[in-house]
């Protein structure tokens, strides 16, 4: 039982990832991106090629972020410049061509990934050390630094932003950049886990959106205990319930929100 | 700014970009060409069994089918500005409802309605938590929907995951017509059926009702509308037209399985209206065109998708819309 928890919650780290990602897309530009799972998907990839290609683990993965930040802050280009529905839609056609492209490129043969976390119950504090330091790293940007103040106010009023002179486009780049950061730290938590596929990020993404819907896409801290906790609940309903519940659990936990944060998530920023 | 999603303006950037697709409720005639041309169109819709070998036919039928389940997607995507990425669930749980009945000797008029009620009992029991919050919620429940029911049906439907072979609708032995020429009047005429109903549904009230809310809920609200409720049940209207289609889906192929209506699915839909363009009739049919033969989601649809929403947000009707005034060099 203990040991199910702790795997849950190595699997909630990388959902918790994920989910902060989705938060920050929405906080700071206003769009759920469908893509980010293939974003971290693709990132995740890169790593491996690099340490395929020789590189050290501990090397490849600050190359990989910040591949993942310039594949953001592309990707924020073709999205956030449209009215609200046709982004989504455009995060949905961006989600199909880069798994397609993904298929293409690495075929869907499935690939083993360097786990750099000792095996066993005591591994799962890896995971949950990087998605701490990853949230503690988004903190002091967001909150203690210039650019994370510019942030904020484009988040706050994107108009008055412009108006004082502020670069809303590059600054909805680097949120997205920023975002991309963590998917990809999300990318590279589960490929050691589930090897490396095109499909990989499928299940993740739709328990990522229930950990951020449950923090309304704004709050980061509720989404990383949503997704750890989604984490827990996904493997304790597998394991002890019925398998196929699994794929019900962020089902459950979307369709429960507004009965349980009533007003609180109508507020959400479209 | 709470809960209106498209304002064709966004506030961020200053850009002014036109809102996807066209505001519907509008006053135009059903048939906006001459009398005599909806006598040939019908002529030709009803000869085509008659003309065309059987494998094109099989395809013809299934863009009529998809064009039943975009006609619905299309209530709450291109009228209502909620973006669904369940209606492939919706499709497949329709498909299923048909083949397990048929599969049980049911006659096969009967599974039309029941398939129908099912998707709409289940749109009803998705849509209305979702859509009392703001649009993206819709499309985020209804994604985790489409991503739930395929493991579902394998474990729980009969067939599990090698799915079902059923029994197709065998013409009655007086016309004298092959199944599979019967099967396609068949489809046509629910197809016919379905495009007439939901013409009048967007003209009336409330579906002027769901556009308005579209524009701006705020105001909508104001004037007496009642947002969840309209929401809710066009999702669950919609959701029943893509279970009809599920349902014509099983008459004509004869077999269904689970790995049909994944998220995949879903996409392909979403996709194929946005292409065909939102909120026409005549995007409805573009679309179900792309679905039939462009392949499943990949390189060329996801290229096809974001071209058009950056080029053509209107689709390929918004395109052909706008061709003579732009021919004729008075743009606008």
């Amino acid at each position: 039982m203990i040991g199910q928890v702790f795997h849950g919650l190595g699997t909630g780290a990388v959902y918790a990832a994920l989910a902060l990602a989705l938060v920050l897309v929405h906080r700071f530009t206003g769009v759920v991106n469908f893509a980010q799972g293939e974003l971290a998907m693709v990132s995740a990839y890169v790593a491996w090629q690099l340490v395929d290609a020789g590189l050290s683990y501990w090397l490849a993965l600050p190359l990989t972020m910040a591949a993942a930040f310039a594949a953001g802050a592309l990707a924020q280009r073709l999205v956030t410049r449209r009215a609200a529905d046709a982004a989504l839609i455009m995060t949905i056609g961006l989600y199909v061509l880069v798994h397609a492209l993904a298929d293409q490129i690495w075929t869907s043969a499935l690939r083993a990934f360097p786990n750099p976390f000792p095996a066993g119950p005591l591994g799962v504090a890896g995971p949950l050390a990087v998605v701490g330091a990853v949230l503690a790293l988004l903190y002091l940007v967001i909150r203690h630094s210039g650019a994370g103040l510019t942030l904020r106010a484009v988040a706050a009023d994107p108009r008055a932003a412009r108006l004082s002179g502020v670069r809303v486009g590059r600054v909805h780049a680097l949120g997205w950049g920023l975002a991309a950061v963590a998917g990809a730290v999300s990318g590279v938590l589960v490929a050691p886990v589930v090897f490396l596929e095109p499909g990989m990020m499928g299940g993740a993404l739709v328990a990522a959106l229930a950990a951020a819907a449950a923090g309304g896409f704004a709050d980061p801290v509720t989404a990383v205990a949503g997704g750890l906790l989604i984490g827990v609940a996904e493997t304790l309903a597998g394991t002890y319930l019925w398998a196929d519940l699994r794929v019900l659990v962020p089902l459950a936990v979307l369709l429960a929100l507004p009965v349980v944060r009533g007003g609180g998530l109508a507020r959400v920023r479209t | 700014m709470s809960a209106g999603v498209s304002t064709g303006h966004d506030p961020g950037t200053g850009h002014r970009r036109p809102a996807v697709g066209q505001y519907a409720g509008d006053r135009r005639r059903a048939w906006p060409y001459p009398r005599w041309s909806l006598g040939v169109a019908v002529a030709g819709a009803v000869s085509v069994p008659f003309l065309v070998p059987p494998y094109p036919l099989h395809q013809v039928t299934l863009v009529l089918v998809y064009v039943v389940a975009l006609l619905g997607l299309d209530l709450v995507a291109g009228h209502g500005g909620l973006i669904s990425l369940g209606h492939g669930a919706f499709f497949g749980v329709g498909a299923y409802a048909a083949a397990i009945l048929l599969s049980s000797g049911v006659p096969y008029p009967v599974t039309l309605p029941v398939a129908g009620l099912v998707a709409y009992g289940l749109g009803h029991a998705f849509g209305r938590p979702a859509v009392r919050l703001s649009g993206v919620y819709l499309a985020v429940v209804t994604f985790a929907v489409a991503v739930a029911v395929p493991p579902l049906i394998r474990r729980l439907a009969p067939g599990g995951a090698m799915g079902l072979p059923v029994r197709t609708p065998a013409a009655p032995s007086l016309t004298g017509l092959a199944d599979d020429q019967w099967v396609y009047l068949l489809v046509l005429a629910v197809a016919a059926a379905a495009f007439t109903l939901m013409r009048s549904v967007v003209r009336s009230s409330w579906g002027r009702a769901l556009v308005a809310l579209r524009g701006d809920a705020g105001a909508a609200e104001i004037l007496g509308m009642r947002p969840a409720a309209i929401r809710a049940h066009a999702f669950a209207c919609s959701a029943l037209y893509a279970g009809l289609a599920g349902c014509l889906f099983t008459w004509t192929t004869g077999f269904v399985a689970a790995e049909s209506f994944t998220v995949t699915l879903s996409i392909t839909l979403l996709a194929g209206i946005v292409i065909g363009g939102l909120g026409t009739v005549s995007g409805a049919v573009i679309g179900a065109v792309v679905v039939t033969f462009l392949p499943a989601p990949g390189l060329v649809s996801g290229l096809a998708l974001i071209l058009v929403l950056a080029v053509a947000p209107s689709g390929v009707t918004g395109l052909a819309r706008r061709a003579p005034a732009f021919l004729r060099k008075d743009r606008r």
